[in-house]
């Protein structure tokens, strides 16, 4: 890892403004995403802000029928919240099934977020839940704020704040991991909101993506074994050593009447 | 090179440091500290080896700066041990079943288990497999780690608790 200069702001305007002024600056959350990658010299900024210290980036709270998570909220906290698990139990899940015990304690909601890894299990969540991303400079769906593989909407200077998700009546996340690396081949997250279903994707395409197809059946009352019969959209797919494109299209459909089952139980 | 004077209790002691900003916590408590019974076995956030614990939570310390600790409480595998030199049950119980082989992963699995146990101490062979996600061992197969693990809940001895 090359030397950097390492700031630590205690405001979310502190950090805006080490973003503005600092020399090739880049924002550290749990690291567990970019330390490894400056580790490999993938990364090299010359200013390291550690958010660490800004208290505005925590906390859980409900909102108007809204959960709102503070952006510095680590897996481990979503995992074990009892407000998360009384209010989206599903999502709570759903962070207990991120990368493991170890880097739950320090990996983030914001961070994972933020980085936009189109394998990463929270998109999926962020897209059904009808997630409002609140940053240091607006309020933004995030189907928006997402833009594809490691990009996201953030301006240069723009720090990702607090997340709020829809509390649904009932929701479920299923993930097909990769058996070596565990983050998702496939991750089906299922959600039924009082206007209707939802149904967020990640891991299969190279965009997140909503299966609206799925949702229009779900709302017509399918079941399970009737999402089924209900294929997965015509996307460019991944393919790679782990699996093909038709592999992971069908992994859709899979992991979706999964997920359906365990909402609907 | 820009270096941070920064202050952490490791196993119960206070101890100073000045510290690179791209150090790591397991390059200091390894290098400066000669705390060698973390290792280092990937580099790249995997195998747990390098596994202690912060504010006695379980984490990679190759994935951690060492200014990140400061005034942090750090425990390593030399510290788990009570002072009069009985192991911690989780120690006690790799011992027993034969838990480790060559014991380069060791004492990462020790570290997470203490912690993991800790907050479960009623915790099933499927929660035990699930924690151990992060920590990988290339001899024993994982079975006689999971027996270990199975001895210290059914002796009831981790304490503490928590829910995930
Ligand atoms: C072994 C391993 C397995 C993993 N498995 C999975 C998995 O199964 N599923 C999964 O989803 N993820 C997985 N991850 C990734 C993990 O969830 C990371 O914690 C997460 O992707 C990044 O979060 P972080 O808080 O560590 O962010 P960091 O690594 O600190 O930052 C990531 C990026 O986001 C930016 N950033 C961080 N916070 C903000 C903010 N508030 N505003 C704006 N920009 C910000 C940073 O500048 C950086 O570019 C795994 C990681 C490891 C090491
Ligand atoms: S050395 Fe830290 S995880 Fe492998
Ligand atoms: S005992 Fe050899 S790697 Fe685990």
């Amino acid at each position: 890892m090359y030397d950097f200069t390492y700031l630590r702001p205690r405001t979310v305007a502190e950090a805006v403004e080490a973003l503005r002024t600092g020399f090739d600056p880049k924002l550290m959350a749990g690291g567990m995403t970019l330390l490894p990658t400056m580790k490999a010299r993938l990364a090299s900024p010359a200013t390291l802000i550690d958010l660490a210290d800004i208290g505005e980036l925590r906390g859980i709270s409900v909102r108007d029928n809204r959960l709102e998570i503070g952006a510095m909220t680590r897996h481990y906290d979503v995992a074990s919240d009892g407000t998360v698990r009384a209010r989206i139990p599903a999502l709570a899940d759903l962070a207990g099934g991120i990368a493991d015990r170890q880097v739950r304690y320090r990996g983030t909601m914001g961070g994972s977020l933020s980085n936009s890894d189109p394998s990463a299990d929270y998109p999926a969540a962020a897209l059904a839940l009808d997630a409002r991303m609140i940053t240091s400079q607006k309020t933004e769906a995030a189907g928006d704020f997402l833009l594809g593989t490691f990009a996201t909407s953030l301006e240069e200077d723009e720090v990702l704040c607090r997340i709020s998700f829809a509390i649904p009546e009932a929701a479920a996340y299923e993930k097909i991991p990769n058996p070596a690396s565990g983050y998702a081949m496939t991750g089906v997250f299922v959600a039924r909101l009082a206007e209707g279903h939802r149904v967020g994707v990640t891991g299969a395409a190279s965009e997140f993506f909503r299966h609206r197809d799925l949702e229009t059946a779900l709302d017509g009352g399918a079941d399970h074994a009737a999402a089924l019969d209900v294929p997965a959209p015509d996307r460019e797919y991944l393919a790679d050593m782990h699996g093909d494109a038709r592999y992971r299209r069908n992994l859709v459909r899979v992991a979706a009447a999964r997920a359906i089952q365990k909402m609907q139980s | 090179m820009r270096f941070h004077p920064i202050t952490l209790t490791v196993n119960g002691e206070e101890r100073r440091a000045r510290v690179k900003s791209n150090t790591l916590l397991a390059e200091l408590l390894r290098e400066e500290f000669r705390l060698t019974g973390t290792h280092v076995g990937c580099d790249t956030t995997q195998c747990g080896c390098c596994t202690v614990h912060v504010d006695g939570e379980a984490v990679k310390s190759c994935t951690m700066l060492a200014v990140q600790a400061a005034g942090r409480q750090v425990t390593t595998i030399e510290g788990l041990a009570a002072p009069d030199g009985t192991l911690h049950p989780v120690q006690q119980a790799m011992k027993d079943c034969h838990g480790l082989q060559c014991g380069f992963c060791t004492p990462g699995v020790v570290m997470m288990l203490a912690d993991f146990l800790g907050r479960h101490p009623g915790a099933d062979e499927g929660q035990i497999r699930h924690a151990l996600e992060g920590n990988l061992c290339r001899c024993t197969g994982y079975q006689h780690i999971v027996d270990a693990a199975l001895r210290v809940v059914a002796a009831g001895a981790a304490k503490g608790g928590g829910h995930v």
